[in-house]
């Protein structure tokens, strides 16, 4: 009886992880297909003057250079705007704001921000910043409405990593006297600081791949030049792949998927960063 | 056992040391003003769950009192009161008074940053911050604002010596505090607590990590800090309060079943439960 039972529940073990063996390989398959098809397309086009070249209507000498500065700039502006706001956001929630209807109702919603359409904040971000804040279509209301959109998921990371600082931490720096914001900000955020980091760059990571709420924004295809100030007009990586693919001329294909390795080497580049910073800081907190 | 054997021959010879301070104080009832800390009627609750019930006590300056009693029974709640650590907990609730140096903790408007400085803490686990052990003694002066770099470099010095870890530690003051042993890690905690001056020092079950070499170090020092400060012991080992106490009080359930000279708790108790505790028979 029981023996049966076993061997009827061992059975359902092997299906089990056979099923999750194939659907692993399936995924791994697909993206391997994929981001080998890309490459052999796109490699051969990445040189020097790929790289720096102008956008051009010839797919031959045109080149990512503008819109590789556009996401330069539009990454380090949303870094800069969102992380003060979402660290600061998430200690608040974290260690002031813990009583109370008001908090838990926000709490909430900052977990449903998350998975608003990233579009939204695009629309969000044209009537707030480019209108009626009157930047237009600046390099900084696109930053702005990324900032937007990032936000919940950097604010979720602070008060994760914040939750995970051991409380005898507190406890020691309290018992010495010492108020409330010293003991955040000389104790808590140092010891959590890698764990906020790697969530502001995993943010950003997703953030480098929006295309759809800086179009709504009024992020443009081709800009003649690379941007140099906030207030400038600007391309990103994304709109300038989709920009490219949409053309008829197979040159372009080619052009866009040399763009998309880039912007994949920039994506994996930022996850290492990521990952190495978690591992560092996991070392370093063990008590 | 012999458990209650040596425990006792600790006591009959700390007995023979103790004689005059003992009659002297049989003999005339202190002043209130003579204690360091008083509770009258404490009660504490965590909700609706009382933790603590009734709870009358004074405790002497320059002297170990030891708090005993089974696990659970309130002994960490009663310390955390004195420096108001028990604030952080959510539904916390306290009634009645707390009297630290004639200020009702409670009630009178305190600083509270102050109060700890007033009244040290050492938790049960050594918790040093993961900064170097020249940090971890400056911090309670940099939180102060001091800034007198040749006043914290001497406290430093002189906490770490009053402690003795600074042979230990002396060529490595840059070094993380993580990378000391438990039993140092512990007297550097203390180090820290000392370092801003307090007059009071709680310690929770400070030596319940620690192997016995450790342990025996830290109630060496404990016979030094008494002359200078008020010290109370949170101790599961009832060879450790009879060791190192001047007083004792029992806790059971919340109760204070009994309080008095450790020589006097641990020889002849005067309830059954304090007894059966005292001598192992459980907890
Ligand atoms: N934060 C808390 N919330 C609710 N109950 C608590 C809390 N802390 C302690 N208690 C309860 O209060 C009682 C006394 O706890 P404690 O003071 O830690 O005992 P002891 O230190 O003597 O082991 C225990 O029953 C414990 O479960
Ligand atoms: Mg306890």
């Amino acid at each position: 009886m029981t023996s049966r039972k076993n061997r009827n529940n061992r059975l359902k073990d092997k299906i089990f992880s056979v099923w999750g063996i194939i659907s692993t390989l399936i995924g791994l398959i697909l993206l391997v297909i994929f981001i080998g098809d890309i490459i052999i397309e796109g490699i051969h086009r990445i040189d020097w003057d790929f790289l720096t070249g102008l956008p051009s209507r010839k797919p031959e000498i045109a080149g990512i250079f503008t819109a590789m500065m556009g996401t330069i700039w539009v990454l380090l502006l949303t870094a800069m705007i969102s992380f003060p706001i979402g660290v600061a956001a998430g200690v608040y929630l974290e260690e002031y704001g813990k009583k109370g209807r008001l908090s838990k109702l926000l709490e909430i919603n900052i977990s449903n921000l998350a998975g608003v359409p990233s579009i939204i904040y695009g629309l969000l971000g044209l009537e707030i910043f480019a209108r009626i804040m009157n930047l237009g279509s600046s390099i900084l209301a696109g930053s702005m409405t990324l900032a937007l959109l990032i936000l919940p998921i950097i604010i979720v990371a602070t008060r994760e990593s914040i939750k995970a600082v051991p409380s005898s931490l507190k406890d020691a720096s309290f018992a010495l006297g010492a108020t409330k914001w010293q003991t955040i900000y000389l104790q808590v955020l140092p010891a959590s600081f890698g764990g906020i980091l790697t969530g502001v760059i995993l943010a950003l990571s997703r953030a480098v791949g929006e295309a759809a709420p800086l179009i709504v924004v009024g992020a443009l295809a081709y800009v003649p030049f690379a941007p140099k100030t906030p207030m400038d007009e600007f391309s990103v990586l994304p709109i300038q792949i989709f920009n490219w693919i949409s053309r008829p001329q197979h040159g372009f294909i080619t052009n866009a998927a040399a763009a998309i390795i880039i912007l994949l080497v920039i994506t994996f580049a930022m996850n290492g960063v990521a990952i190495y910073l978690r591992n560092k800081w996991q070392k370093k907190i063990k008590w | 056992m012999n458990y209650r054997s040596e425990t006792q021959e600790l006591i009959m010879k700390k007995d023979t040391m103790d004689t005059p301070v003992e009659t002297n104080e049989t003999k005339k009832p202190k002043k209130d003003q003579e204690y360091k800390i008083i509770t009258r009627n404490l009660d504490v609750f965590y909700g609706e769950f009382q933790a603590l019930k009734n709870i009358n006590m004074k405790i002497l300056p320059y002297s170990v009192t030891a708090l005993i009693g089974p696990s659970g029974c309130g002994k960490s709640t009663y310390l955390r009161v004195f420096n108001r650590m028990n604030d952080y907990i959510d539904d916390f609730r306290i009634e009645g008074d707390v009297i630290v140096d004639r200020k009702n903790i409670y009630t009178e408007k305190i600083e509270i940053e102050q109060l700890r400085k007033d009244v040290g803490m050492v938790f049960q686990k050594p918790n040093p911050f993961p900064k170097t052990i020249f940090e971890n003694v400056a911090y309670g002066l940099r939180i102060q604002g001091v800034k007198d770099k040749h006043f914290i470099n001497e406290k430093v010095e002189s906490s770490l010596k009053q402690v003795t870890l600074w042979d230990e530690v002396k060529d490595n003051l840059k070094k993380n505090a993580l990378a000391l042993s438990g039993g140092q890690q512990q007297r550097l905690c203390i180090a820290r607590t000392l370092a801003v001056e307090p007059e009071v020092i709680l310690m929770d079950e400070p030596t319940s990590a620690l192997d016995p070499i450790s342990t025996g170090k830290i109630e060496e020092l404990l016979f030094d800090l008494k002359n200078e400060y008020t010290i109370v012991i949170v101790t599961h080992n009832m060879q450790q309060a009879a060791r190192v106490s001047d007083h004792t009080a029992f806790f059971y359930m919340g109760d204070l079943i009994e309080e008095g000279k450790t020589t006097q708790i641990f020889t002849k108790p005067s309830n059954k439960r304090t007894e059966n505790y005292i001598t192992g028979r459980f907890g």
